[in-house]
């Protein structure tokens, strides 16, 4: 039976090229592999091979061709004794059609429109009875406790990372983990994130719930690739198959007198990937809330700590299993006159600016993100149409920041309640500086939040 | 590439030669009908073809037993036919259709099936080398004694994750075999233009890992190496490295100009070393079967890969809905 040689695609972007050169003529016989044709593409000349074997019946483009597109007849490929003559003629490369192209892309549905501004429906539960008796803990505290407790409910949960073990954690956050779990569960790994990162990864694959530690985000450079296109990626790339079930945590952004390759806020670059979740936590009873359940979240989790904080006191309700809902912001004090939205260190500066306005009678109104993605904006549009004024306050870099997202957002979705622009209080756009004086100025301040607001406010 | 030893006699039953045969011809005609579809645009972005290795994988599986795990770079219809994937769900999710195994968002490059315990397809140089380390670390953590394949290729085995793994699978003794297919070039660059050893397996002893060369264009010989290395993992030893030099007869890629070495050194492995020529030798020679035999076995093998070529074209592409689904679990 004849076989028709079609012109190939040599290349993802190849639409036609040119028949430079035949290499076999009509009557030849040719096998599995052999070249049959030169053919030039957008990039490159590339020799065509055989795929079957039989007899060159007829050659339908004479060499020389230009713009043969793909897919058009070529040549003829027939069996032994098979008649020629009854072969079509050459077609001008010009008719061939494409039919056999792969269908055309289907048009992504565009982002619905902004709907009219109607109040979002956000969830207003509280995270924990309101006569939860309470105690004093520190945020370090609050962390180990949530990764003891879900250690001890599941056996699959594990702790890996630099000196976690015998050292009890480079802050101290796996103080005693060794000691109750073990050296099974508790891991000491060599310096080496990028490899470890990609261990953990895989054995969340394997069924397994692993809690990575890195030293700080800054190390997790050395693994991004594991934690985006490994962690991140899989479950969407296997068409649901395959989850990873992981936890990345460390202390992140500035600590003190560090300088530029310690002190880095890594919450805009994480809250860009779809397939992660990504939590910054403020208070010791989120962080313990928002630990356990990122632990027990079948996604993989980017939750990040703050050096500072880890020694800061809160009260931290005695209940038992205490978790706080992935996605869902906190509202820390109510207000009229602006909305402060914040989260991780940042909500110091943002309560701490709260507490001067008022007593320059403006009513603050200020919400802790807590989780970054995915990001409960319906609690920032609904406090945006109360106090129709925002500023946001971040430790991280203004281009592509998290509050320019929320500008964004509440530009579409609340344009109208807005009386003045948006404001975003970030770190200053520079490298961490060493000195004690340049270090203060190009971290976001208390007073900055405050002039923020005032021109907001058109005080 | 050597050329094949053929003087031991080697001791396999027919049916086991039959069985190799038929696997290796499986992917060979698969990726030539894969090569195809790309070339009738029914393939797009990038497709690597893993004809001329079919040994290291049909010779490695039969040295895996059940819920052994694997996981490979982007070269990997091979590694997915070899563990029993289905060939229609394969070629499918090459054409980007709702029948293939990830449901067409994955791809040539990535795909997994958690029935075959197929790990991926990942399109990262060497990033599946730490996850299968990972794979075997959870393994060990269960205490379930299965042992991991991870496969990569003379170029991955420059990526420092490497390195990094083998020092941590050697520390905590992990059961995992490191299949390095060695097909001598990474992309267009030659071995001997990119890695500073010829060998590359010595690299496992500076962290105590234990390693041989394998011949990959014999399927015994891989069966072999393979049943050694997996009895060592299954021993508690830790990891093992196997070196298999193998050679790829297309290009890196779809999109290859093959001008990085001659035509005559492709032919020549062709003529002299093909795998599955040699168990078609073994096979004639030792009189297991008849030409007609593996005519039929050739005609059967053309059936199951039209088959799947055209449940590749039959199949729809996923609707739309599929964007925004899988994204989270």
């Amino acid at each position: 039976m004849a076989t028709e040689i079609l012109m190939p695609a040599l290349s993802p972007t190849m639409e036609e090229g040119t028949l430079a050169k035949w290499l076999v003529k009509e009557g030849d016989t040719v096998s599995s592999g052999d070249i049959l044709a030169e053919i030039e593409t957008d990039k490159a000349t590339m020799e065509f091979e055989a795929v079957d074997e039989g007899i060159i019946g007829k050659i339908l483009i004479p060499e020389g061709t230009e713009g043969v597109k793909v897919n058009t007849p070529i040549a003829v490929l027939v069996e032994e004794g098979e008649d020629v003559s009854a072969l079509p003629e050459a077609a001008p490369a010009a008719e061939a059609g494409n039919e056999a192209a792969a269908p055309a892309a289907v048009e992504a549905p565009a982002p619905a429109p902004a709907a009219a501004p109607a109040a979002p429906v956000v969830d207003l539960s509280p995270d924990w009875p309101a006569d939860a008796p309470m105690k004093q803990q520190t945020v370090r505290e609050a962390l180990r406790d949530a990764m003891a407790e879900e250690m001890r409910s599941d056996e699959d949960v594990y702790l890996m990372g630099e000196e976690v073990g015998e050292y009890q954690g480079a802050y101290k956050v796996s103080q005693g983990l060794l000691d109750e779990f073990g050296a099974k569960r508790v891991i000491d790994t060599p310096i080496t994130e990028h490899g470890f990162t990609g261990i953990a990864v895989g054995s969340a694959f394997g069924g397994l719930k692993p809690i990575v530690e890195f030293m700080t985000f800054n190390f997790a450079m050395q693994a991004i690739d594991q934690i985006i296109n490994s962690a991140a990626k899989t479950l969407y790339m296997s068409g649901g198959q395959m989850g990873c079930p992981i936890v990345f945590r460390g202390p992140n952004g500035a600590a003190a007198r560090v300088a530029a390759q310690h002190s880095q806020d890594y919450a805009a670059w994480y809250m860009q990937i779809p397939g992660l979740k990504v939590v910054m936590p403020y208070s010791a009873a989120d962080a313990k809330g928002l630990l356990k359940s990122a632990i027990r979240d079948p996604n993989p989790v980017v939750f990040l700590e703050n050096e500072i904080l880890y020694g800061r006191s809160f009260d931290v309700p005695q209940v038992d299993d205490l978790t706080v809902p992935l996605g869902k912001a906190r509202i820390w004090r109510e207000g009229t006159d602006v909305t402060i939205v914040s989260f991780g260190i940042g909500m110091q500066y943002a309560l701490e600016a709260a507490d001067k306005l008022a007593e320059d009678g403006i009513s603050a109104e200020v919400i802790d993100l807590r989780t970054l993605r995915p990001m409960d904006t319906g609690t920032i549009i609904n406090s945006v149409m109360k106090t129709n004024r925002l500023v946001t306050v971040e430790e991280g870099w203004p281009q592509g920041s998290v509050g320019s997202y929320i500008s964004s957002v509440v530009m579409q979705q609340a344009f109208d309640y807005l009386d003045a622009p948006v404001i975003n209080c970030t770190g200053k756009d520079v490298p961490m500086p060493y000195a004690a004086n340049l270090e203060k100025l190009a971290l976001v301040t208390t007073d900055e939040v405050i002039e923020a607001v005032k021109q907001v406010t058109y005080r | 590439m050597a050329a094949r030893k053929t003087t031991k006699k080697p001791n396999v039953s027919a049916e086991e030669l039959k069985t190799y045969y038929r696997e290796m011809l499986l992917i060979r005609r698969f990726e030539e009908k894969a090569g195809q579809l790309y070339g009738m645009g029914l393939i797009g972005g990038f497709c690597h073809l893993y004809i001329g290795q079919e040994a290291v994988v049909v010779g490695l599986e039969a040295a895996a037993e059940e819920g052994d795990k694997r996981i490979t770079s982007y070269r990997d219809h091979g590694h997915m036919l070899a563990c029993g994937m289905d060939p229609g769900g394969v070629m499918a999710e090459l054409t980007g259709r709702i029948g293939g195994l990830s449901k067409g968002k994955g791809g040539s490059m990535h795909m997994f099936s958690k029935e075959k315990h197929f790990y991926g397809g990942h399109g990262i140089v060497g990033a599946q080398v730490p996850l299968g380390a990972g794979l075997a670390f959870a393994d060990k953590y269960k205490g379930n004694g299965r042992v991991t394949f991870t496969y990569f290729g003379d170029g991955a085995a420059n990526q420092g994750q490497v390195y990094e793994t083998f020092n941590m699978a050697a520390l905590w003794q992990l059961p995992v075999v490191f299949v390095i297919e060695n097909n001598q070039y990474a992309m267009g660059t030659a071995q001997s233009r990119s890695t500073s050893t010829k060998d590359i397996y010595h690299r496992g002893e500076a962290f105590g890992i234990p390693g041989e060369i394998v011949n990959g264009m014999d399927v015994l010989a891989v069966k072999e190496a393979g049943e050694k290395a997996v009895a060592h993992c299954r021993a508690g030893k830790g990891p093992y490295i196997l070196e298999v030099k193998t050679y790829r007869y297309r290009g890196h890629s779809m999109s290859d100009p093959a001008k990085y070495r001659t035509r005559e050194e492709v032919q020549k492995v062709r003529e002299q070393s093909d795998p599955i020529e040699h168990v078609r030798e073994l096979l004639l020679s030792g009189k297991h079967a008849s030409e007609d035999d593996l005519k039929a076995i050739d005609k059967e093998i053309k059936e199951v890969v039209n088959k799947a070529a055209e449940f590749a074209k039959e199949s729809p592409e996923p609707p739309v809905e599929e964007l925004w689904t899988d994204i989270y679990a």
